[in-house]
C-alpha cells in the first residue's frame, strides 16, 4: 500500500483507499494531532472528520476504508496519536486490524466505534487491544472526552 | 409605516416569527414521533461557515446508502437459500448510519430486523424490510418539509434555531 496520488492540500485521494481531509482549524498551539479514521461507511467518515474538526483540535486527519488499509499505513511507517476504528468492515474488520496493529507494536490510542451493542459482540473487539469502545453514534461530548484523555496521556 | 403602531411587529418580523414557531413545533413533533432524536441536533451543530453544506451532504449520502442497502436486502431475501448473514450485515450498516443521523425509528426497526435475521424468520424479515422502506420514505418527506422551512426562515432574514 502506498500513499501515491494523495495530495498534501487534503482534497484528492487514491481511489478507494486513503483520503486526507483538510486540516482542521488551529488551536492554541502545541503538537498537531495525527488522527486515523477507519470506517468503510462514507457517512460515518464524514461525521467523524466533522467531529474531530469541531472539537477545535489542530489535527491532520486520514481516512482508511478498511482495517487492511489502516494496517498497511502503519506498516509503511505512518504513526497516529488516535485511531477511530469501526468493527464491521470488509477485507479486514476492526477486531483483526486492532489485533494486528498491537502485534506490530503500535502504541496509538485505538478507540473502537461500533453500532454493536451486545456484550458478546463488543468483548472480542476490546480484547483485541482497544483503549476504549464507544457505541455509534459518536457525539461532540464523546469526541472531546477522547481527545482530552489523549492530551493527558501525551 | 402603515400598519405599524408601535406595539405590533412589522409584517416581515411577524412572518419570520411565525416561520420560527412553525419550525420549532415541527421539530418537536418529529422528536415526539421519534422520527428524529437528539443526534440530529448534534448533526446540525456540526454545520458551520467552514462546512455550510454538511447536513445536506450527510442526508443525501444516507438516502443513497439506505436505498442501496434496502435493495441488497431485498435481493438477498428473494434467493432460494437466503443468506441471513448478508441481510444482517446490511441491516447492521443501516442501523449504524441511521443512528448517526438521528433517524430513531429507522434505527429501532433495524434492531428488531436483526433479531428476525438471527431467528432466520423469512416472513418477519420481509415485513421488516417493508417497514424500513416505508420509514425511510416517511423520513425523507419529513426532512424535505424541515429543510423547506429552514430555507423560508433564511429567506425571511432569520437563522435556524438549534437547541
Amino acid at each position: 500500500m502506498s500513499n501515491q496520488g494523495v495530495a498534501t492540500d487534503g482534497t484528492s485521494s487514491k481511489a478507494g483507499e486513503v483520503k486526507i481531509s483538510e486540516e482542521s482549524k488551529s488551536l492554541q498551539g502545541g503538537k498537531k494531532l495525527s488522527v486515523l479514521i477507519v470506517d468503510d461507511d462514507q457517512l460515518i467518515q464524514m461525521m467523524h472528520v466533522a467531529l474531530v474538526k469541531a472539537s477545535g483540535v489542530d489535527a491532520e486527519i486520514l481516512i482508511a476504508e478498511n482495517g487492511e488499509v489502516a494496517v498497511d499505513l502503519c506498516r509503511s511507517g505512518k504513526s497516529f496519536d488516535l485511531i477511530l476504528m469501526d468493527k464491521h468492515m470488509p477485507i479486514m474488520d476492526g477486531v483483526r486490524a486492532t489485533r494486528e496493529l498491537r502485534k506490530m507494536g503500535v502504541k496509538s490510542m485505538i478507540i473502537g466505534v461500533t453500532a454493536c451493542s451486545m456484550d458478546y459482540e463488543v468483548k472480542p473487539f476490546i480484547e483485541a487491544g482497544l483503549n476504549e469502545c464507544y457505541q455509534k453514534p459518536l457525539d461532540p461530548e464523546m469526541t472531546k472526552s477522547i481527545l482530552a484523555k489523549l492530551s493527558k496521556g501525551n | 409605516m402603515s400598519g405599524f403602531h408601535g406595539h405590533s411587529q412589522p409584517p416581515a418580523m411577524a412572518v419570520l416569527d411565525q416561520l420560527l414557531r412553525q419550525y420549532v413545533e415541527y421539530m418537536e413533533s418529529l422528536r415526539r414521533e421519534s422520527i428524529l432524536d437528539d443526534q440530529f441536533t448534534q448533526l446540525q451543530k456540526l454545520q458551520d461557515e467552514s462546512n455550510p453544506d454538511f447536513i445536506d451532504e450527510v442526508i443525501t449520502l444516507f438516502f443513497q446508502d439506505s436505498e442501496r442497502l434496502i435493495c441488497s436486502m431485498g435481493t438477498a431475501l428473494a434467493k432460494r437459500n437466503v443468506d441471513y448473514k448478508q441481510v444482517d450485515d446490511d441491516v447492521h450498516q443501516l442501523k449504524g448510519s441511521s443512528s448517526s443521523i438521528g433517524a430513531a425509528r429507522v434505527k429501532n426497526l433495524c434492531v428488531f430486523f436483526r433479531d428476525c435475521c438471527e431467528a432466520k424468520n423469512l416472513e418477519k424479515c420481509y415485513r421488516c424490510l417493508q417497514e424500513v422502506q416505508q420509514e425511510c420514505v416517511l423520513l425523507k418527506n419529513k426532512l424535505n418539509t424541515l429543510f423547506m422551512l429552514q430555507k423560508q426562515i433564511v429567506a425571511a432574514g432569520g437563522s435556524i434555531p438549534v437547541d
